[in-house]
């Protein structure tokens, strides 16, 4: 072969490595504000996943330990356990990983060819067909109004049995962007929404210190180099301007851009989701237009859907445009610009 | 301090560049058989001008320029030419290219040289000198010189870079040069600049040769010659790159600096300019670095036509040694055989083995991260050139500007996936031009066979019409005669 | 039921109107195709097609009356270019027409050649030069190894040797593995 003769050893297991890590603040927090049983969800993601990534490999006649060691099946399992709620039933988790891996990623071609988020795939998928269970996130520790130990959640999870007496709802909560949409449907005035126990300092409580964690282990992959600011930037500063300019207009049924940048998806999605390079653009400006539109379709999705949170519909939507944003944002060459 | 420009992309591979600095260039002995290419440079190749049998001396020319873009060799030592043939050349495909050999006799005597006195000259016949002295780029790319330093009526050169940047790794001819012969080089860029008439002279040196920076400084006094320490990055010395660093000017593909007023040569270009015309001596030697899998590596001032495995065995190759490369790590191409004789193009000598130059790590799909082309010195899209070139599909491949393509290697070096794509671009770009080498020859072979078709029916209507009109004279005598 | 009948008789009048004057306004000259089709065929000109040259075998697909995969010379990599301009399916060569061999050139066995011009007679590019009585030769560069010239031979001296590739005519090959595999 030619050359160059000198490769770095950096490598797509390295890169996924490192996202996997930045992922692990924001999973401790929900541990610490959820209780032990997200980490349940995501083994069980992360053995669903891997499990089936080998059959799929297998299937499609791939080698399976150098495609299993990349990591991507890995990091598309943890991104959908985050997303769906805490101690959401085993056969969702399985449900949704499933979908990503063998339809929205294998079906496509693998990694590197899928045009689609396979973690959002899953995530639409469940949120569609299993609106209930999608919806019911536990509620943060402190203000729950009957808390169950470790063990009878994972009775809850595998067989679905609570305690006896206890009503699933006495557990559970809307997310703090459902209350929002349910309670301004009631014709509640903003301020009076938000003083409800769910809501914390300027997202949800619990919810907000999560966003946080991603918000730093996001930073943690821009130091990296890992990611580009482009996209993180320009979402961030899409559901500023659209939830700021709603606001400026009309206070009293419009959150702050605050709530919108803490709350829901978020955070989760500036820095882990719209960043996957397989199923975005590759050039500077296409992300930038990418992630614009995406943050935009996030806040019109979120206020006006049906959905309680719109960051997988606007970045699949998204997804959709990805070849002819990069048509049209190639970059002039050398020599060649004006 | 003259403000610097940057272009995008680049790298920062390892260095690897002092293990051959630390001795001075040394004189490698006459081998015992010569064999110089008579393709050395770009253009037409030179005829030969000697036969088997001919005793030649020190500086004769064997080889002569034919056509324009052309260049000529000489002898590098006298002795006797023994065969004229095709032997094995280095050039990746292995293949024999046409040759004269030549056995040294050991006395190394020169034929008359004739220097001039440049001041007073006029610069064509200064060009021809030097595309008689055989002097072509010696950065690697062995342009014929004489045609750079001919700036077309009417063109203004502003400016005259000289180039010792030097970025690729390994190599460090131009380094120990510029340490040693710094004058040498001086003069020859004075003899450029007087050819070009260019207002400034620029050298760039990047930063990580503090002694060359300082070695070129001393020997020269006088404006508006001026070194200029560039920052260390690969490809900072690639023509164009260092031409944007120096002067901010973005030279397009397929468009010449001239039209932008400026040139750039090499340093090394430089120095055999000086000698050429100042001391008529052509280009019969080039400084090469021996280096990689060696106990002793360092710079040698080796003839031409000296065989590489000879070059090889003095800097005393490690055990486990295996294979050479031409050029740098980043550019060069592996020798398919190290008995393959020294060019004007070799510029450095990597002697390989397993624990140098591991095997690459095995491919992935592209997980279109965008490394390529945050990397891409010439502002290309990698990734979407090589699902092109992969396909096939060479029009669309054409249309992300794939000839823009300088083929440094910085994408297929950062990739994650460890994917071949500049091997990917070389192979897309070879076969356009076969595709388009076909189509000449269709094209001539259309022509032609139209020509053909034409031409007979021409002689076929003649014939018919020769054939009507002797008819036509019998019947009109047949008539004649019956009437009488 | 009157009205709709004449407002869909009336569209289909005018649609057809319309399509009737895109195809004489937009016609693609028979000329121009036969051009494009030609511009493909390697110009080989060795009538392998089963007809007499490069431009009749051209003329014939753009009639219709000849397959894309006659063309031995132009092989698989000229049939998916014709499938490309006219729409149509690939195919692959068709074996009776022969099989895509090595660019080659024809070489005259100069003490053998007795001067006949047989062969300057059969060459269709006129690539062969020589006079009556007197030793052929061909033109290497204008040869397009058609091997026409071989059979009329009445002392067989003309071979058809390949040609070699050399520095300037060599190609980078395409990187070769396989993704994953170690
Ligand atoms: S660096 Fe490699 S994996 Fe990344 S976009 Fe370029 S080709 Fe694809
Ligand atoms: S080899 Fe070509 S595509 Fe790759 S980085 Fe260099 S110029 Fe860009």
């Amino acid at each position: 072969m030619s050359s160059p003769h000198l490769t770095q050893t950096n490598s797509v297991s390295e890169i996924m490595l490192k996202v996997l890590l930045a992922l692990v603040p924001a999973i401790a927090a929900n541990v610490w504000f959820f209780g032990p049983a997200v980490l349940v969800t995501l083994s069980l993601a992360s053995v669903t996943a891997l499990v089936l990534e080998t059959v799929m490999l297998k299937l499609r006649g791939r080698p399976v330990v150098p495609f299993l060691m990349d990591g991507s099946a890995l990091l598309t399992a943890w991104l959908l356990a985050l997303s769906i709620p805490p101690m959401g039933p085993w056969w969702l988790i399985v449900t949704g990983t499933a979908f990503a891996i063998v339809i929205a990623k294998h079906l496509y071609g693998g990694l590197g060819s899928n045009p689609f988020n396979p973690a959002m795939v899953g995530y639409a998928v469940l949120i569609i067909s299993f609106p209930v269970q999608m919806t019911q996130w536990l509620a943060p520790a402190s203000i729950a109004l009957s808390h169950i130990d470790f063990a009878a959640q994972l009775d809850y999870m595998f067989f679905h049995v609570l305690p006896q007496g206890m009503q699933l709802d006495a557990l559970t909560s809307a997310t703090p962007l459902d209350t929002l949409k349910t309670q301004l449907h009631l014709d509640k005035p903003i301020s009076a929404i938000l003083s409800l126990p769910i809501y914390g300092e300027v997202g949800g409580k619990g919810g907000e210190w999560v966003a946080g964690a991603y918000l730093a282990g996001g930073l943690y992959l821009l130091q990296q180099r890992i990611i580009s600011w482009h996209v993180p930037a320009a979402f961030i500063a899409a559901i500023c301007l659209t939830a700021g300019a709603f606001h400026l207009f009309d206070p009293a049924h419009h959150a702050s851009p605050w709530l919108h940048l803490a709350a829901g998806a978020t955070m989760i999605g500036a820095f882990f989701i719209l960043t996957d390079p397989v199923t975005g653009p590759t050039t500077p400006k296409g992300k930038l237009i990418f992630a614009f539109g995406a943050g935009f379709l996030t806040y019109l999705i979120r206020v006006y859907g049906s959905y309680p949170d719109g960051a997988a519909f606007a970045v699949l939507l998204m997804n959709i445009c990805v070849p002819l944003i990069d048509a049209y944002t190639q970059p002039p060459v050398f020599g060649k610009k004006k | 301090m003259k403000l610097l420009h940057r272009f995008n992309g680049g790298i920062h591979p390892p260095q690897h560049k002092t293990e051959s600095t630390r001795l001075p260039i040394l004189s490698a002995p006459i081998p015992e058989k010569l064999v110089i290419p008579l393709h050395q440079h770009i253009g037409t190749s030179a005829k030969p001008l000697v036969a088997a049998g001919d005793a030649v001396l020190k500086g004769q020319m064997i080889g002569k320029a034919e056509g324009y873009v052309s260049s000529s060799v000489h002898a590098p030592t006298s002795g006797k030419i023994t065969a004229i043939g095709y032997e094995p050349a280095p050039h990746p495909s292995g293949l024999r290219d046409l040759c004269i050999t030549l056995e040294p006799d050991g006395l190394d005597a020169w034929i008359e040289r004739h220097p001039l006195d440049y001041l007073n000259m006029d610069p064509s016949s200064l060009r021809n000198r030097l595309r008689d002295a055989g002097v072509v780029g010696l950065g690697g790319a062995v342009f014929p010189s004489f045609i750079k330093l001919n700036p077309g009526s009417g063109k203004k050169i502003k400016t005259l870079v000289l180039n010792g940047a030097e970025c690729e790794p390994y190599i460090t001819c131009d380094d120990m040069l510029m340490r040693e012969r710094a004058d040498e080089i001086i003069a020859g860029a004075k003899i450029m600049r007087f050819m070009l008439h260019a207002e400034e002279v620029l050298i760039g040196i990047e930063d990580n040769k503090p002694e060359a920076i300082a070695a070129m400084r001393a020997a020269l006094k006088e404006a508006p010659f001026e070194v200029i320490p560039v920052p260390t990055i690969y490809p900072g010395g690639g023509a164009k790159q260092l031409i944007r660093v120096l002067t901010g000017i973005e030279v397009p593909a397929g468009e010449r600096s001239t039209d932008l007023g400026v040139q750039c040569f090499n340093v090394a270009t430089a120095l055999s300019v000086y000698r050429a015309i100042a001391h008529g001596e052509p280009v019969l030697s080039r400084i090469v670095t021996i280096t990689g899998a060696v106990n002793k590596p360092r710079n040698y001032e080796a003839l031409i036509g000296t065989p590489i495995d000879v070059l090889i065995r003095l800097a005393a190759p490690v055990k486990d040694s295996d294979g050479a490369i031409m050029g740098g790590p980043m550019m060069g191409f592996e020798l398919p055989s190290t008995c393959v004789p020294l060019v004007k193009a070799t510029n450095c000598i990597i002697v390989k083995s397993a624990t140098l130059f591991p095997p690459a790590p095995q491919p992935m799909p592209c997980i279109r991260c965008g490394k390529c082309a945050e990397s891409c010195p010439a502002d290309l899209q990698p990734q979407e050139l090589y699902w092109f070139s992969k396909a096939g599909n060479f029009g669309k491949a054409q249309e992300y500007a794939l000839f823009d393509c300088i083929e440094c290697g910085c994408c297929s070096y950062v990739c994650p996936s460890h994917i071949p794509l500049v091997q990917f671009y070389r192979y897309a770009k070879s076969e356009i031009w076969a595709q388009e080498r076909e189509k000449k020859a269709s094209d001539l072979a259309r022509i032609r066979h139209e020509l053909r078709v034409d031409r007979m029916e021409r002689e076929k209507r003649e014939k018919a019409e020769r054939l009507a009109q002797k008819s036509a004279q019998a019947r009109t005598q047949m008539n004649s005669e019956e009437e009488t | 039921m009157i009205d709709a009948i004449l407002v869909m008789s009336g569209l289909a009048l005018f649609l057809g109107g319309v399509l009737g004057y895109a195809s004489i306004r937009f016609h693609v000259q028979g000329n121009v195709l036969v051009e494009k089709i030609d511009a493909i065929l390697p110009q080989t000109q060795c009538a392998q097609c089963g007809f007499p040259g490069c431009r009749p075998y051209a003329e014939a697909i753009a009639d219709g009356r000849a397959q894309i995969n006659q063309c031995p010379p132009g092989g698989d990599a000229n049939i998916r270019k014709l499938a490309d301009l006219l729409g149509v399916e690939f195919k692959p060569l068709n074996a009776k027409h022969g099989a895509p061999k090595p660019k080659s050139v024809a070489f005259i066995d100069e003490n053998t050649c007795i001067g006949c011009t047989l062969c300057i007679q059969a060459c269709p590019v006129d690539a062969i030069s020589g006079a009556p009585k007197q030793m052929h030769t061909i033109i290497a560069q204008e040869c397009t190894g058609c091997g026409l010239c071989v059979a009329p031979c009445p002392v067989d001296c003309i071979g058809m040797i390949p040609v070699p590739e050399s520095i300037s005519t060599w190609k980078w090959k395409q990187p070769d593995y396989l993704m994953g595999v170690a």
